[in-house]
Parts: structure tokens; sequence; C-alpha cells
């Protein structure tokens, strides 16, 4: 614990404390994030876009700001001190990242970008291995990130992007799913969570249905890491994706775990410094993972970062978040459905705090732009899933997320905000 | 930037977009042309009927927020009955004054589109009100293009 946190009234621990812990109970870490000081057209910010991008807290500043005042310089190569410094640095990042995503094995975890870096290396590098009349299976509500580099890779290899439908409630529908899976499935690729509708995927029985016919599972964990505690092995899937930047961490970093094996198996998908162990004129010999997979200068400082937000996320403990916030989402539901003409879209039980919601007769974006008016920032539009919004129906929804410092009175305000918004559009 | 992003929602702008002007399609148009922003979806189509250089009808249709509908509906105002020249003046005045690029001699904008122009704040938005001029735009040089190309057209119904 590197700071102490004001608890109030009596903070519930333990097994059952995602039963027990009432909202109130939570620890305040409003303060511990400098961005939620500003004020936002004179507002208080009430930020709800947290499944777009998260805010940083002062740990995670500091870490960055301590590697860059005290450990940079060229990972992996330089012999001097400042050079040991940062590649151990770099190197403790990637253990603290595979522990947080449950793996012992660092060697597992390969740096990215993001979940968008994560499926283009996977779907670049596994691409090789499709064939004509091989398929990829991806459930309608992928977000673009875990859809167009599948597609694409089953357009380059003359294989056959097969697209999952969804139950009514937008959930995927798991008899058509286990009936599209067979013999010539190599790959199935869907989100733990839906960055539109909040579904949590029951990623084991997923996985089990892949591995059943053969098939990699490949898991998009972008909407997962923040909300959900992450234990590969449990989940039993092939490679896991998560970004930093929607986990407090700084953005251009993320992380994909994958079985040590896999990793063995596959080429890599960009070339050049780093990633060889020996290069002559017309030969090369590649290393292995994680280096193998990470041509180029590695994101130092924001490796540092993403362990640091793992790291701190948990200390206060994600089971802990989980419940706090959908306690928030309930209570956002249920105030937003009571405004005329409202409606919540995505599953009722079971969700992770991403709440999309329409509003008859007004347009997302302009509930949005009077939204941002009281200081309240949601996102507003198909949210990088075109599939998903045509299923659904509309062009654009709003959407309202949660994250770790929101709170009741956030809640409050972002209902109170949409039912005057509604009132002066309609 | 004081005041709220809000107050782009004036009663003018709203009444535009909750009662917007010459929607509907032209079969017979001379020049169509189609707008389309992928950020949010929206959509909107501009039909223009020109006869001896002067607009003589023109109809949107399209699907958006209430900033690019009253937008459209605003820029039909701005074009309807306009010499094509004059119309095509309004259209590119418009867009300056909306993209924050006035001219120094640009004159002041009328009330209305002022407060439409006004977008400028909001530049995630400025395209929902841009969108339907820069159909205009595409759908005049084409009605420009038919009635200079094609030597019976001011016979033309």
């Amino acid at each position: 614990m590197t700071r102490a946190r004001e608890i109030k009234n009596t903070p519930a621990h333990g097994r059952d404390a995602r039963a027990t812990i009432a909202v109130d109970d939570f620890i305040d870490v409003r303060s511990e994030f400098p961005i939620l000081a500003r004020p936002v057209h004179g507002r208080r910010l009430v930020y709800l876009d947290n499944a777009a991008t998260t805010q940083k807290p002062v740990a995670v500043i500091d870490a960055v700001r301590r590697f860059y005042e005290e450990d940079n310089a060229a990972v992996h190569r330089a012999v001097h001190a400042l050079g040991e410094r940062a590649t151990h640095a770099v190197e403790g990042a990637r253990r603290t990242v595979a522990r947080f995503l449950g793996s012992n094995d660092p060697d597992e975890v390969v740096f990215v970008r993001g979940v968008t870096e994560a499926m283009n290396l996977l779907a670049f590098s596994l691409g090789p291995t499709l064939n004509p009349g091989d398929e990829v299976v991806a459930p309608l509500s992928e977000h673009h990130s875990n859809f167009l580099p599948w597609r694409e890779a089953c357009r380059r290899s003359g294989a056959t992007f097969i697209v999952a439908p969804l139950a009514v409630d937008g959930a995927i529908d798991l008899d058509a799913l286990g009936s599209l899976i067979n013999d010539r499935t190599r790959i199935v690729a869907f989100a733990h969570v839906s960055n539109v509708l909040g579904t949590v995927a029951p990623v084991q029985r997923i996985v089990e249905m892949a591995h059943r016919d053969g098939a990699i599972a490949v898991v998009d964990g972008a909407q997962a890491a923040c909300h959900t505690p992450i234990d590969v092995k449990a989940l039993g899937c092939d490679y896991y994706a998560i970004s930093g930047h929607k986990m407090y961490a700084p953005t251009g970093i993320g992380a994909v775990w994958g079985r040590r094996e896999r990793w063995a198996a596959m080429a890599p998908w960009q070339t050049g410094g780093s990633m060889v162990e020996r290069v002559s004129i017309d030969d090369v010999r590649w290393a292995s993972a994680p280096a193998r997979f990470e041509a180029g200068s590695p994101n130092a400082a924001g490796a540092v970062g993403l362990a640091a937000a793992a790291a701190w996320l948990g200390e206060i403990g994600v089971e802990r978040i989980a419940a706090h916030e959908a306690a928030l989402a309930d209570r956002a539901i249920e105030l937003l459905e009571a405004i005329p003409g409202v409606r919540t879209h995505g599953p009722r039980e079971h969700r992770a705090p991403v709440v999309s919601f329409t509003a008859d007769g007004v347009h997302p974006h302009d509930l949005a732009t009077v939204l941002d008016g009281e200081g309240v920032a949601v996102r507003a539009g198909h949210h990088c899933a075109q599939p998903l919004a045509d299923w659904l129906g509309v062009a654009a929804t709003t959407r309202a997320s949660f994250g770790v410092y929101n709170n009741m009175e956030d809640a409050g305000a972002l209902a109170a905000a949409a039912r005057r918004a509604v009132e002066m559009l309609r | 930037m004081t005041g709220s992003p809000a107050d782009i929602y004036s009663e003018a702008i709203l009444d535009h977009a909750r009662h917007p002007r010459r929607r509907g399609r032209l079969e017979d148009s001379c020049a169509h042309a189609e707008g389309f922003n992928p950020l949010c979806g929206d959509r909107v189509e501009v039909w223009i009927d020109a006869a001896d250089g002067v607009v003589r009808k023109t109809r949107f249709e399209g699907v958006g927020c209430a900033i690019s509908t009253a937008s459209a509906s605003m820029m039909t105002d701005a074009i309807a009955g306009r010499s094509i020249a004059d119309a095509r003046a309004s259209v590119e005045r418009f867009i300056r004054a909306a993209t924050g690029r006035d001219l120094p001699d640009d004159p002041p904008l009328p009330g209305d589109l002022e407060a439409l122009a006004s977008v400028r704040r909001l530049p995630m938005r400025v395209k929902c009100a841009t969108l339907a001029w820069r159909a205009a735009a595409s759908a005049l040089d084409d009605a420009d293009q038919d009635l200079t190309s094609a030597p019976g057209a001011e016979t033309k119904p």
C-alpha cells in the first residue's frame, strides 16, 4: 500500500465482499485522480466514458515519471547501469502483468500497443496457418478490433469468416455458436465483455466449445480487465489481450498473454531489432517469445505504467471494484429507464457497468453534447461495433460506462442531465 | 470558450430540427449528391433542380442528429430560388464560418445561420453542421455542369 486511503464506514473484506459491500463503504479513490478535480464547462466533472478510456491515478502517473527521471535508457541492449535498470523495470513489469492475468510465466506475456495491435499480431502470425476451407468464428457483437483483423486474415488466406449470431438480449447465442464450431474451425475470437452492451461472455464454456474441435480460443479482454479478476489458467483460453488505457494505465501500452507452446509455434508479424538471435546476409534465427513478437524499442515507460496500474488494481481488489461499479450501473439503469421514452440495451443480469441507452426522438450525439454542457462525459456513436449497431437497429447509442472513481452522485447526475436533455431536445 | 455546448440548440435550430423545411426527394432533379459522416453514421442526400441558372427546387432527405437535420433544412432556405452562383457563394460562406476560416471581407451571416455556425466551438460536431452544405456544394457543381454542357438545358421544364 503506497498511500493511505480514506475508508468510509466499515469496509467489507474477504470472499463475500461482492455480496455484502455497500457503495458508501467503498474506499474513496477520487483524490488519487488529479483530472477529476478539474472542472469541465465550469461544472464538476462526471466522467462516464471509462469504456473508451479511463483516467490515471497518481500511482500510475508517478511510476511513469519515476521511470523517466530515474531509470530511462534503451531496454535489452545497453550494458550501462541505466540500461540494466530500464531492462529490469520492463521485465519486472512483465512479471507483474503476467501475475495480474493469472500466469506465473512472464515469457507468456507480449507487450503491445493495445488490443487492436494484439489482434493484428495474432491474425498476422496465425494467418499463414489458415487455408481455404478453414473457418474463423467471431460473434456479431465484436468491437472492430476483434472483427476486422480476423476477417482480413480470412481474406488473405482464403479461409471463411463466420459471424456468430446473438441471442435476444444481445448476448452471444451459445447454441448457435456451438453449431457453427466444427472440425473446420481453426480460431474462435470473442470479447470477454462487450464494449456496447456490457454483456459478460461465459469464457470457459466458449473455450471448451472451441477446444472440443481443436480450435484456438482468442479472448479480447479490453473491457474486462478493470471489472473482472482475470485468471487465464482458469479461463482455459489460448490468448488473452488487454489494453492498458482502459484499466487506469497509460495510452499506447497493452499486453497479450498466450500459452508458451503457442508462441513457440508462431512466426513473427513484425521484424527488426530486438527480436532475433542471429542475422546474416541471407539467414535469420528468431528470438523466442516474448522478444520474437516485440520488434523495435519497446514502450518501456508504458510497460512500467501498466504494471503500476495492475498493482494498484490489485491493492484495491478488482472484485470490490466490480461490486461497487455494478451497484452504480444498476442505479443508473433504474434512473434512466424512468425517463419517458428512454430505453437501456443489454442484459439485466450478470453485466459489466457499461450502459448503452437510446431516447425516442433524440439523437445520441445531441444528447451527449447537452450532457457535456453539464460536465457529464459520455460516448455517443456506434462504439466501433457497427454490425452490432445494425443488429440493434440504431445508427448510434449513448453510452455511460462506470469506473472505480464513480459514485452514486455521478449516477444521479447522469440521469438528471439526461432527463433535462431529452426534454429540451425532443 | 464561454457558454455551454448546449447553447448550439437555440430555439431556431431546434425548430428546424423538429420541422425541417423541404424534406423529401426530387425524382426528376438535375443534380443529386450525398454526404456521409462515418463518425456517427449520419447520412444526407440533397437534390437540386435548376433551370436558367437558378435553383428552382431543392429537397433533402437523411437520418441524423438535430444539428445535421436543422443544418440541412437551413441550407435549403439559403439556396432555394437563388442563382447557382449566389447559392454556391452562400454555401461556401457558411462552410467557412462553421469551420472558423472566415475571409477578411466576408459579410456577417444572418442571425440563424450565425447561431448554427457557432458549432465551430464544438469541433466534434462541425461535420454534422456542414454535411448537407458540402453535399449541396457538390450538387450545385453538377447542376452548373448540366446547364453549361447541355445546350437545350434552358428549355428543360
